[in-house]
């Protein structure tokens, strides 16, 4: 297929993941922001949400003190913030328009409907809609897409280059997500204590649909080394970095064709990492390194398959 | 402001024209807020689907939906013919004249039309001369714009030949009215249009290079900014083919790739909507940064086919156009079917004279322009525009040709206040390859405004379904 086509669909996939992801984020600011909490102070629930974005600094241009009206106002709906959920929307339509041809007729429409919906929200109108229920229905909109996808589109290449992009961008924000909160939660006690520290721990599960799969694996109370472990090396739980990287390597495997990539070398180096880890290492050389390093080293592979897949080189075999 | 103006449902008798009856008959069985209903699910569906085409104004663009008219233009299968007979003959001689022009020119050592005439035009493309195409065909692709203006007279108003747009309407629009009204389908037999994609195909396998048995075909597109961006998508889509941007194409050894993830891969066939100036910087112009650099050497070695060929807007410039009849009979030996609208070139004295004297009557335009742009519509003028229109004609007149004001036929339409005459137009498209065949089904514009006789969607035209009844 066209280099250019798979770069479109890669990023349509990517762009509307990182909405949902961005949803989530929101989503669970929101919740623990309402507790009563000992600083009491409202940015410490809402800076996470900024920082797990690529430039956390551009904010502050904008506004001044983090709070939940700014936030939201800047990560969900801000036209001049390329990461707000807005821009990612537009950006994923956009893409997908490119590539109308290849994406089903249903695939169109819905992202389309989604645009078209969200293209005139403005803040007030959000206000009143309510942010748990914009943030649940733009999970339900990716949620339906990623099925329409599924169900619809024709599984050849371009599937696969979206499947892709959506798995390596899941991998990144689910691993940005633990990062930002387990830094914040952590410093209280290994063990959790409290009612509000349980709430806090649950809400980061809820973030990534993890809550009762936390419940079901574990059969037992809440430790922050098992949410770190849960959401890194569980191979069953969609949003774990282990399982996008399980998907990382089936597409890749669909697309090389027998060929030597460096993107495939990356891939298996990655994944060995989340397959045979061990959560007590992990913790104790450090969760954040672990983290730093596997977000650094999923955006080389995110490079290195657009060099293997999208930058043809100009020699002829014919 | 004219007199007499045909109208394709409501003869002058008060009685419905036969190719109207049975839809008339459905049609009243509407209540006014139920047509209105269907409007609106109209609007929503063509929103849903996005197609949309870009408008240009200055600071900017936007995306906008084409206006849909729900009331259909009908043809009976008798009108049908004669039109589809007219085309296929008129674009037939166009392409021998395409094929005449660059090679030994004939028709200029017989007569028919002055070299200087060819030669002078700014579409001639001297790169492409002497280049043998497969069936000799040029234009692949010829959307012929018609007028009516009573039972009998119909009149070709222009030929386009280059990278004629319109047709993704002509299916969309047949699909929204089968969603909306499927029962006027049960009805009456009404000719189906969605082989167009199939035909289109098969005419572009057709002029493949020599030797390439199982060619690959794909769509050159300027872009997702270009204003016809949708159709080139829809088209794509529907052939199954690759649409294409100029930056996925390079050549190699004679030969035309694009870059796929598996490596280049040889396209045989490019369909291109993007116009000659901007197909190959090194050739044409040296900005342009949608076409392929070195494409026009390997078009003259037939290592690749494009389709519309380079060079094909000679023949339908509106210079051009006034000699048609001509060559129809030069090159066919036949009398055309469909006629010229009478047309005066403003680089003949006489003609010159006499516009002049005319210009609150005429309507006047600019031999290379297009898209309604820049023209004057004489009887709808003020003094003022006239005048000012005037002196552009006196700087250089060659410029320029005129036509009588047509009194375009009308087609009841569904606007604000209810039903409503509205001038339309109709094109049909031919495509050419091995052979040349017609669709039967058009676009059909509608100028919304009413009395207004500008049908270009840039200019607030709409579009109407065209139903060409079985019989």
């Amino acid at each position: 297929m066209l280099s250019r086509s798979a770069e479109d669909l890669y990023w349509m996939a990517r762009y509307m993941e990182r909405a949902e992801n961005t949803a989530r984020v929101l989503d669970v600011s929101n919740r623990t922001a309402v507790l009563p909490s000992e600083e009491g102070s409202q940015s410490l629930h809402w800076r996470p949400a900024l920082e797990i974005g690529p430039d956390p600094a551009a904010f502050y241009e904008h506004y001044d003190e983090p709070d939940a009206a700014s936030i939201i106002g800047y990560m969900a709906l801000d036209r001049e913030n390329p990461s707000s959920i807005w821009s990612c929307i537009r950006a994923a339509r956009e893409n997908a328009r490119a590539e109308r041809a290849r994406i089903s007729t249903e695939m169109w429409e819905s992202l389309n409907d989604t645009w078209l919906e969200i293209q005139v929200l403005d803040p007030e109108a959000l206000e009143r809609w309510g942010y748990r229920k914009f943030f649940d229905w733009i999970k339900e909109r990716s949620h339906l897409f990623r099925g329409v996808t599924l169900g619809t589109m024709l599984q050849d290449d371009g599937f696969q280059f979206a499947r892709l992009g959506g798995f390596l961008e899941r991998a990144d924000n689910t691993a940005r997500i633990l990062d930002v909160k387990y830094h914040m939660l952590l410093p209280s006690t290994a063990e959790v204590g409290g009612a509000v520290d349980y709430y806090q721990w649950s809400a980061l599960l809820r973030s990534v649909s993890a809550f009762a799969a936390y419940r079901k694996v574990y059969r037992d109370t809440i430790t922050p080394a098992r949410v770190a472990e849960l959401l890194i090396l569980n191979e069953d739980l969609p949003r774990s970095l282990h399982a996008c990287h399980n998907m990382v390597c089936v597409t890749l495997d669909e697309l090389i064709g027998g060929r030597r990539l460096e993107g495939r070398r990356l891939a298996g180096e990655i994944h060995a990492s989340l397959k045979y880890g061990r959560i007590d290492e992990i913790v104790t050389k450090g969760l954040h390194e672990f983290l730093e390093e596997f977000i650094f080293a999923n955006n080389r592979l995110g490079h290195q398959v657009q060099q293997d897949f999208m930058m043809s080189e100009v020699v002829v075999v014919d | 402001m004219i007199e007499n103006i045909f109208d394709e449902m409501n003869a002058a008798d008060g009685s419905i024209r036969r190719p109207y009856e049975v839809f008339e008959t459905y049609l009243r069985s509407f209540p006014p807020e139920q047509l209105q209903k269907k409007r609106d699910e109209a609007d929503q569906l063509f929103r849903r689907m996005g197609i949309t085409f870009l408008v240009y104004f200055e600071g900017g663009s936007a995306e906008r939906l084409i206006p849909f008219d729900i009331l259909p233009r009908i043809l009976s299968g008798r009108e049908w013919r004669r039109l589809e007979e007219g085309c296929v003959q008129r674009v037939k001689a166009l392409n021998m004249f395409l094929h005449d022009i660059y090679h030994d020119r004939e028709v200029c050592k017989a007569g028919v039309m002055p070299e200087e005439l060819i030669l002078a035009n700014s579409a001639y493309r001297p790169e492409a001369h002497g280049i043998d195409l497969p069936f000799g065909v040029y234009a692949h692709i010829a959307g012929i714009d018609v007028v009516r203006v009573s039972e009998d007279e119909f009149y070709v108003l222009e030929d386009n030949l280059r990278t004629p747009s319109g047709v993704s309407y002509m299916l969309e629009n047949r699909e929204v009215m089968m969603r909306l009204f499927p029962e006027a389908f049960a009805r009456q037999a009404i000719a189906p249009v969605d082989n167009y994609c199939d035909k289109l195909l098969r005419t572009l396998r057709s002029v493949a290079p020599q030797g390439r048995d199982d060619p690959t075909v794909v769509l050159l597109t300027p872009g997702r900014y270009n204003s016809a961006y949708f159709e080139h998508v829809f088209l794509a889509e529907q052939m199954g083919i690759e649409l294409v941007e100029g930056q996925d194409l390079f050549v190699e050894g004679g030969k035309v790739y694009m870059r796929t993830t598996l490596g280049p891969q040889r396209v045989d066939v490019i369909y291109r909507r993007i116009d000659d100036d901007f197909l190959d910087p090194l050739a044409f112009r040296p900005d342009s940064v949608l076409g392929v650099p070195g494409i026009l050497s390997v078009v003259r070695e037939g290592g690749v086919s494009l389709a519309n060929a380079i060079g094909g807007g000679v023949a339908d410039d509106k210079a051009t156009y006034t000699y048609v009849p001509e060559l129809i009979r030069f090159y066919l030996g036949e009398e055309p079917i469909l006629a010229n609208v009478p047309t005066y070139r403003l680089r003949d004295e006489p003609d010159l004279k006499y516009a002049l004297e005319h210009l609150d009557e005429l309507v006047v335009k600019e031999v290379h322009g297009s898209g309604g742009y820049g023209m004057l519509i004489g009887p709808t003028s003020t003094k003022e525009e006239i005048a000012a229109y005037r002196e552009r004609i006196l700087a250089d007149p060659a410029l320029f040709i005129a036509q009588p004001t047509l009194a375009l036929s009308t087609c009841p339409t569904l606007v604000e206040e209810g039903i409503a005459p509205r001038h339309v137009d109709l094109r049909p498209f031919v495509l050419s390859g091995e052979e040349t065949v017609l669709i039967p089904g058009a676009f059909t514009r509608v100028a919304l405004r009413e009395g207004s006789l500008v049908v270009n969607s840039s200019q607030g035209g709409g579009t109407k379904d065209t139903w060409v009844l079985q019989e």
